[in-house]
């Protein structure tokens, strides 16, 4: 339990995707304008984030290895992620047409996703069993949404913000980053 | 020939993926922390992204409208997949310090929209000459942020263990923060900013 809870707050806090890897630059500069589009788009990638790791972690243990094409990997998640988010986004469509509403537009977006591909790969690297691969994935959609939360309520303010000409627009927004990376270094001594 | 020339400058400077359009930003800030990883990332990324224009455009004529994107997809990852084990067979120790940079390269806009907005409507000369540009374009991003980075950060720069120069003083006492992933968000700001003040960008 206490491994599950260190994985969770190490993927969502410490190793957080946008900051500390990288993962996922485009939805965090692209969707964060707006409180409510950053939300919904956070939440989109988390629910996809932990289907990807449910559906491939199977896949890889019990397809990839025992054959030994391990390698094939890359060209496996790719495909399995881009019909997952196509299922997904009918059956939302289907069941659920405030929600498909909300976060419709965004699932295009997430196959093309970093941070989804990367939490994939990261659980096979780390060789986290499937419990600790789905806390994995939620612990990293849950730090995406808490990131891209707190950078549309700033990009919000920095709208009304007197800003020097050459920074208005993408480069405040990359160092706006950086102090928040900065912030975000503080929990590097949790765990 | 004169269209060869002018696809393949134009990715550099004036349709420039990392400084104009803001693709494919994850491996740039990610692995810019020496040039190696920055020689490395580049070696990767122009291989695929030349090899999937070829073939993407070879195939151009045969492939329906409405399937080509997962067409796509699976030619960047199978191209991915080789480079891969490439890298990690002859360059063991470069290939750790990308890590999963190098099969991420599979969800990088830049080669998909390549791939979207060039080779399927092209010849395959002129797509070899847009591919090398962009992959010129991304290569000239990388080595300048990561040459900011190294120089800062470590106060020294070196190439595959061999040493060019050191600022004396700064490699005693480096500004780590450069190192730091924070350093990336830092200094590529910054470059937008200096692109802008100097004429190269536009204003927003």
């Amino acid at each position: 339990m206490n491994r599950l809870i260190a994985i969770f707050f190490g993927m969502a806090l410490v190793n957080n995707m946008v900051l500390v890897k990288f993962l996922g630059l485009c939805p965090f500069f692209g969707v964060s304008k707006k409180t409510k589009s950053a939300v919904s788009m956070g939440i989109a990638v988390t629910l996809v984030m932990l289907v990807a790791s449910a559906v491939t972690w199977p896949i890889y243990y019990y397809l990839l290895v025992p054959y030994g094409v391990e390698v094939m990997k890359t060209v496996i998640f790719i495909l399995v992620i881009a019909s997952l988010v196509q299922i997904i986004e009918m059956a939302i469509k289907r069941t659920n047409l405030t929600l498909y509403n909300a976060l419709g537009i965004y699932l295009p977006l997430i196959t093309t996703n970093c941070a989804v591909l990367g939490i994939t790969f990261i659980n096979v690297d780390q060789s986290y069993t499937f419990w600790e691969a789905l806390v994995a994935a939620l612990g990293a959609g849950s730090g995406f949404l808490l990131v891209l939360l707190i950078m549309s309520g700033i990009r919000e303010r920095l709208e009304y913000a007197d800003t020097p000409r050459a920074f208005r627009g993408s480069p405040i927004a990359f160092i706006t980053a950086m102090l928040l990376g900065l912030a975000f270094l503080a929990f590097k001594g949790m765990i | 020939m004169s269209s060869f020339w002018k696809n393949l400058t134009k990715g550099i400077v004036k349709s420039n993926p990392t400084f104009i359009l803001m693709l494919g930003l994850c491996p740039t800030l990610a692995v810019s922390t020496s040039l190696d990883n920055a020689v490395g990332m580049t070696a990767a990324f122009v291989v695929v992204l030349v090899l999937s224009n070829i073939i993407v455009s070879a195939i151009r004529n045969y492939v329906p409208d409405r399937v080509r994107i997962p067409v796509f997809i699976v030619i960047i990852a199978t191209l991915v997949s080789v480079v891969d084990l490439m890298m990690q067979g002859f360059m063991p120790a470069l290939s750790k310090s990308l890590g999963i940079y190098i099969p991420l390269i599979v969800v990088n806009c830049i080669i998909l929209g390549r791939a979207e907005a060039f080779a399927r409507r092209n010849g395959i000369l002129d797509s070899i000459a847009d591919g090398l540009g962009i992959g010129i374009g991304f290569g000239v991003a990388i080595f300048l942020i990561s040459f900011i980075r190294e120089l800062l950060g470590t106060g020294k720069l070196e190439l595959f263990g061999f040493k060019l120069f050191s600022i004396p003083g700064l490699d005693q006492n480096p500004a780590a923060i450069f190192l730091f992933p924070m350093g990336a968000f830092l200094v590529i700001g910054l470059l937008l900013a200096l692109f802008r003040q100097l004429g190269v960008s536009k204003y927003e």
